[in-house]
């Protein structure tokens, strides 16, 4: 088990190397402004633009930024442009709110799409399992740009139910931490309940032919022992690893969107901005910090799968 | 007393998009306490439908299914859904073919089969349960029980795998032991292992077993009646030795015919039953061994029915209308029983 551990770690520096490489060549040699032009503001004299490349290292070789940079990353000293303050703690705090969206979001769509998949196999082929699939597929085709619009004009401005946005933290006002939250959790969620809950039930429907299963109801189960403890169990190995990547890809992707357009000032904002003023230290902080966390789930969700698998946890093929 | 399992008149059909395959057309069966009932036909003959269905795990959508089931004289076909949740591993245990596939792999062996005891013994602890798996493990001769019982099935040779499916078949004690092609996945020797231990289990505990193979090898250890279906029904039905040396039906010939024996010199070539198994969408009427019988005339196109044609074997029933003298003479090939053109 630690040896497996171990293993999977090691991997996890090779995909990170391999990140921040490609992130900082993306933005040094496609530069849209040279960084120190823009340090230097628009009337400036070259003297000063020089002064800047020469403070801040841009004249130096490739590599050598590369290392520099690195190095801060390393050691928490990234330092922003415009204004010049200190990338990590920028980002550290907006962790909270982009948590609370992620990990919200993340425990209703594992919910309720898993009791989707769940009743969908259980029924399979009934009229409830094709109700679910056209909730499944309405849920998968609508795209998030869409769907906050939607829950804003109706939710919020025309029933006024839930605020318009913003954040509020959890130690501050539980309850208003809730129901600012409530419309981005389920934007965030809607299109992975849909896919998981037809995950499972594809993955479900296979497991029911298994012979194993023959066997549990030969030894007499009732049909849900059956259903929860040899066909739900085991069709939930693939979904662990499924989520591992989808929650990693939630921080480091969807949340952005879901952030800008409910004006949560969490990390994934922070990125879209930074982006938008092609602002490198910010950028390569929040990817690479962000691609650890992602990286860091992945190996979790590989550990979740190996205990949860004997035959892969023990090292072993399965033959 | 009635014996423990008696199917009469037991029809299985599935509806399919090209019409109804008939897969069970007609099968009577009677399995008697202490027993070793082997019920022998090639893939698609419906052995494993017969016995499926008898626990009532032929539930696909489309199926249809007439006649009888009993165990001990109560009626299982049509039987409430707890009714045969409580029958199945309790009363009927099965074991299956493949033991590879037949045990989850994400549990251990031993809490497998535990879930069988405390399915029907609620009230039974874990560690009591426990405790029996050990027991069983040892009866059925794993080593190291108390180990073991805490291994994960791939963690397990196939043999040892089959002895815990077994382990898990006796766990309650069931009248009635189903065992479907249990040997086929297995290499020769451990084969062998395992029928020398069915075969004691059945005369130590007093089972009725109902043994589903295609292998007449298998038939010979440890059967003491064989029952041969073909296409849905059953052709032939007699003791071991009845069957072995004075079989009846042309097809048990064909099948006797093509088994490889050490007692014998063996035939420059194995022979084979020519053509193929009819389709079970369109059993013509008649016989349905009749379109690959060398000895087929005009009284084939009529149905035999499954009855006793020798005096001095009474419990020996077959289904064909060729006279007992005439199938003596005509099932010897040259100096075996076999199935060969007339006059050859």
């Amino acid at each position: 088990m630690a040896r497996f551990a171990v293993r999977r770690l090691a991997g996890m520096v090779v995909v990170l190397f391999a990140v921040s490489v490609l992130l900082f060549l993306v933005f040094t040699v496609l530069p849209a402004q040279n960084p120190a032009q823009q340090l230097a503001g628009k009337n400036s004299t070259p003297q000063l633009v020089a002064s800047i490349e020469e403070e801040w290292g841009f004249d130096d070789s490739l590599p050598e930024q590369y290392l520099s940079m690195m190095g801060k990353v390393l050691t928490g000293e990234l330092v922003s442009y415009r204004p010049r303050v200190d990338v990590l703690e920028q980002i550290v705090e907006r962790i909270p709110a982009t948590l609370s969206l992620s990990i919200g979001a993340a425990v209703i769509w594992l919910v309720l799409g898993l009791a989707l998949g769940y009743v969908s196999a259980v029924h399979a082929g009934g009229p409830l399992d094709r109700l679910l699939t056209g909730v499944a597929v309405a849920g998968i085709s609508i795209p998030v740009f869409l769907i906050a619009p939607v829950f804003l004009y109706v939710l919020s401005y025309q029933l006024g139910i839930f605020p318009s946005g913003g954040y509020v933290p959890l130690t501050e006002n539980p309850w208003e931490w809730f129901t600012h939250l409530v419309l981005p959790w389920f934007t965030l969620a809607i299109l992975m309940i849909g896919i998981y809950g037809r995950v499972l039930r594809s993955k479900m429907l296979d497991t029911m032919n298994e012979d194993y299963v023959r066997t549990a109801r030969a030894k007499g189960l009732s049909e849900r022992q059956v259903m929860t403890r040899h066909v739900l169990r085991n069709s939930l190995l693939p979904i662990v690893a499924l989520f591992g990547l989808d929650f990693g890809g939630t921080i480091a992707g969807t949340a952005i969107i879901t952030e800008s357009l409910y004006s949560l000032d969490g990390v994934g904002n922070y990125a879209a901005l930074a982006t938008a003023n092609f602002e490198l230290p910010p950028v390569m902080g929040v990817a690479l910090y962000g691609a650890f966390f992602v990286v860091l789930l992945n190996a979790v969700a590989d550990i979740a799968h190996a205990y949860l698998d004997p035959r892969v946890r023990l090292g072993e093929d399965a033959s | 007393m009635s014996a423990p399992l008696e199917i009469a008149g037991l029809r299985v059909g599935f509806a399919t998009e090209d019409g109804l395959v008939q897969a069970v057309d007609g099968v009577d069966l009677e399995l008697r306490a202490g027993e070793v009932l082997a019920l022998v036909g090639e893939s698609g003959s419906g052995k494993s439908v017969t016995a499926q269905t008898a626990i009532g795990l032929t539930g696909a959508a489309g199926v249809r299914i007439e006649g009888s089931v009993r165990l001990g004289g109560e009626e299982l076909l049509g039987a409430d859904e707890e009714v045969l949740r409580g029958v199945r591993g309790e009363r009927i245990a099965m074991v299956f073919q493949d033991p590879m596939t037949s045990f989850n792999p994400v549990y251990r062996l031993g809490a497998q089969v535990a879930e069988a005891i405390l399915a029907h013994r609620p009230r039974t602890s874990k560690a009591e349960a426990r405790a029996q798996v050990v027991e069983l493990f040892g009866a059925v001769g794993i080593p190291d029980p108390e180990r073991r019982v805490d291994s994960y099935p791939h963690e397990f040779s196939g043999g040892m795998r089959q002895r815990a499916m077994i382990a898990m078949a006796l766990a309650l004690e069931p009248e009635v032991l189903i065992a479907d092609e249990p040997t086929t996945a297995l290499d020769v020797t451990v084969q062998a292992q395992i029928l020398e231990l069915l075969g004691r289990l059945n005369r130590e505990r007093g089972l009725a077993t109902l043994l589903i193979t295609h292998d007449f090898g298998v038939v010979a250890e440890v059967a003491d009646r064989v029952a041969v279906m073909y296409a849905g029904r059953v052709v032939e039905e007699g003791t071991l030795d009845e069957i072995f040396y004075d079989p009846q039906h042309p097809y048990t010939w064909g099948l006797l015919g093509s088994t490889v024996r050490l007692d014998r010199e063996r035939p420059r070539r194995l022979p084979q039953i020519g053509g193929a198994p009819p389709s079970l969408l369109e059993l013509p009427p008649g016989c349905a061994f009749r379109e690959r019988c060398p000895h087929a005339f005009a009284s084939c196109g009529e149905m035999p029915p499954l009855a006793a044609r020798l005096t001095d074997e009474p419990g020996h029933r077959d289904r064909c209308w060729l006279e007992p003298a005439a199938k003596r003479e005509r099932r010897q090939v040259e100096g075996r029983i076999g199935l060969e053109a007339p006059g050859r």
